[in-house]
């Protein structure tokens, strides 16, 4: 009875083994080629440091004109446009605007590229059904595994600081642009792509004019949730060195400033409300013509 | 693919041999099996195999038997049948939206089973131009997009192909509705913009798959009457699906019957409600208006002038007894298009004619 009362396991011996195994062995490499590596990323984090300046360094009327501006091509609303220019004044005249900039200067980052990676993995994955059937489970682990785990080896590999903490953002906000273009290609009728086919359309031709424009409201979606992730995800890569609002918040945490975690949360409760706002209503926008107006 | 193809002829070859750019469709032998493995059970299909052994026993279904047409160029050719018939499988073959397994299908010179990938994209392209049950309009293009599609995809110009898709959006009745969106129209409006969409492509090769079908009955005739209208002044080869027999005879200058994947009876509507080839078939025409159907000239007698006015020897019965009854006479005779005349026909042939058969009515 005793046996079933107790789990078997490796001994204790052997676990660490095991451990000391692995991370000796990823310690090693990344020694061995975690400045390689760094180099690699060097494009993007010249692209983050850019991104990062353009935002904090440019007149703060000029970046909430700017931001406006987009809020309104996007929403055609003057609502969500007035809404967002609030927003931005009371974070600013709370003295929060360096690090509200940063934060939306990573997201951005981080969107741009998780659509440059996502959407062409998502269209592959539409078109080869195994690739769907391989990737799939990845994403799977990419949006459950607690992401302080993969924190750890994006570290040891490139260090605290901007680069790492993107890394750990677009890993954590990628799947659901990816699934989205994936379902929304999948989704787009037969019988359109059957009449594209009897009009001699080639492959390129059926993707970029029929299938792509049916799946971007679907697309949208996804493109909105990767920001939402992103954004959630900006807060806990604080922890590796990235800057912007998430900073404070640890403050607050450890110092257990009730006032100061407050005022932050509150202010990616903000920004994360116009992003939202704005993508959603872009992507309602984009459905229009699929109304049926005559019954 | 088939044994029977003959890969000599080039998929694409000289000017075609029919003048006025139209295209005569030949298909000959055309087998289509679905299933994992059709190259395995054709040889017994084509021994004779049923439809229901290749179902039953070999998990396949029989698309296709042993499918023989002609259509003729600057003709309609109608395809007839009910559901599960095989009919919109048969129009998928002509531009190969569905493979055969085993048959030979020629659009003018060209071999269309023979060609590449990129010569069929131009065969499609250039050579036909579709027209679907469901319109398949693209949603998030407006009417004028849809339309210019076709052009769109041969990389016309873009001022070209507006041009051209404004003339045929006029011509489907449609002017004012280019910038509005397929769901924002009716069905026979949609339908409107699908048929410019084919026109606008100004393809020898138009193909009608149950263009009509999901459309209400006025809007059916309105729709039939526009497409016989514009084939008067294109002389395109159309190819029309149908399971509606009236819009069969209406629209056909030579009619398929087609039943379970193999054609049961080809002809003119007349031939067809004159002698139908089997049971199935004269059940199938027993509730059809003769009189809008059969022409004077098979009807009358050759050589005999009589008393009366002349009639063009192509007007169906139903207009020749209008002329007579107006006339107040018994006979009229019968002329060709130049008015020479042939021969003549009596009312009561005429009522005769129009009656349905007694043994007929009994099937």
């Amino acid at each position: 009875m005793r046996t079933l009362a107790e789990f078997p396991t490796l001994g204790t011996e052997q676990l660490s083994q095991l451990r000391r195994f692995i991370d000796g062995g990823f310690r090693s490499f990344s020694r061995e080629y975690g400045e390689t590596l760094e180099r690699l990323f060097d494009p993007l984090r010249e692209f983050l440091i850019f991104s990062e300046r353009l935002m904090t360094q440019s007149p703060w009327p000029v970046v909430i004109g700017a931001i406006a501006l987009i809020a309104w091509l996007a929403s055609r609303s003057w609502k969500i446009t007035l809404g967002t220019v609030l927003t931005l004044l009371a974070i600013g005249y709370f003295g929060m605007w360096i690090d509200t900039m940063k934060t939306i200067s990573m997201i951005f980052v981080c969107t741009v590229v998780a659509l440059a990676l996502g959407l062409p993995i998502g269209i592959a994955m539409s078109r080869w059904d195994r690739l769907q059937r391989a990737i799939n489970p990845v994403l799977d682990v990419m949006q459950t595994m607690p992401s302080f785990v993969y924190l750890i080896p994006v570290v040891m590999l490139l260090g605290i600081g901007r680069v790492a903490g993107m890394i750990a953002v677009v890993v954590y906000a990628i799947p659901p642009v990816i699934r989205f273009t994936n379902l929304g290609i999948r989704l787009v009728s037969k019988d359109l792509l059957e009449a594209a086919d009897a009009f001699g359309a080639s492959m390129w031709q059926k993707m970029f004019k029929v299938q792509l424009p049916l799946a971007l409201p679907t697309i949208m979606a996804g493109i909105n949730q990767t920001i939402m992730l992103s954004l959630a995800m900006v807060v806990i890569a604080s922890m590796i060195g990235v800057q912007g609002l998430g900073q404070p918040v640890l403050k607050a945490i450890a110092n257990q400033y009730f006032t100061m975690g407050m005022f932050n949360g509150l202010a990616i409760v903000g920004i994360a409300i116009i992003f939202d706002r704005v993508s959603q209503t872009y992507g309602k926008r984009l459905q229009k013509h699929l109304e049926v107006v005559h019954g | 693919m088939a044994d029977n193809l003959n890969p000599a002829s080039a998929a694409k070859a000289g000017p075609d041999s029919v003048p006025g750019n139209a295209v005569n469709i030949s298909i000959k032998h055309l087998y289509k099996i679905f299933g994992p493995n059709p190259a395995q059970h054709l040889a017994a299909v084509q021994q004779g195999m049923s439809k229901q052994e290749l179902r039953d026993v070999h998990g396949h279904v029989l698309g296709l038997r042993d499918i023989s047409i002609d259509m003729p160029a600057g003709g309609i050719q109608v395809v007839m049948g009910l559901s599960g018939s095989g009919k919109s499988t048969l129009i998928r073959h002509i531009n190969r939206l569905i493979e055969p397994t085993a048959g030979e299908l020629w659009a003018g010179e060209h071999n269309v089973l023979a060609m590449s990938p990129r010569a069929l994209r131009h065969f499609r392209r250039e050579r036909t131009a579709m027209v679907f049950q469901n319109f398949a309009l693209f949603p998030h293009l407006t009417v004028q997009q849809n339309t210019e599609y076709g052009l769109q995809v041969q990389h016309v110009k873009h001022k070209k192909r507006q041009e051209a898709a404004a003339r045929w959006i006029e011509r489907v009745g449609l002017k004012g509705y280019e910038d509005s969106y397929p769901n924002q129209l009716s069905g026979g409006m949609q339908q409107r913009v699908g048929l410019a969409r084919a026109l606008t492509n100004d393809a020898p090769i138009l193909l009608m798959d149950e263009a009509f079908s999901a459309l209400d009955p006025m809007i059916r005739s309105d729709m039939q009457s526009v497409l016989l209208d514009l084939q008067q002044e294109l002389g395109k080869t159309i190819v029309f699906i149908t399971h509606d027999l009236e819009e069969a005879l209406r629209l056909g200058d030579r009619i398929a019957i087609l039943r379970d994947g193999e054609v049961v009876q080809q002809g003119t509507g007349q031939q067809i409600v004159l002698k139908p080839a089997d049971d199935y078939i004269s059940s199938f025409i027993k509730d059809v208006n003769r009189g809008r159907v059969i022409r004077c000239r098979t009807l009358m007698t050759p050589g005999v002038t009589v008393d009366g006015p002349s009639v063009d020897a192509g007007l169906v019965l139903e207009e020749v007894a209008r002329v007579l009854s107006a006339e107040g006479k018994d006979a009229a005779n019968v002329t060709n298009s130049r008015g020479k005349p042939l021969g003549s026909i009596t009312m009561s042939d005429l009522i005769a004619a129009m009656v349905p058969p007694k043994a007929e009515e009994a099937t």
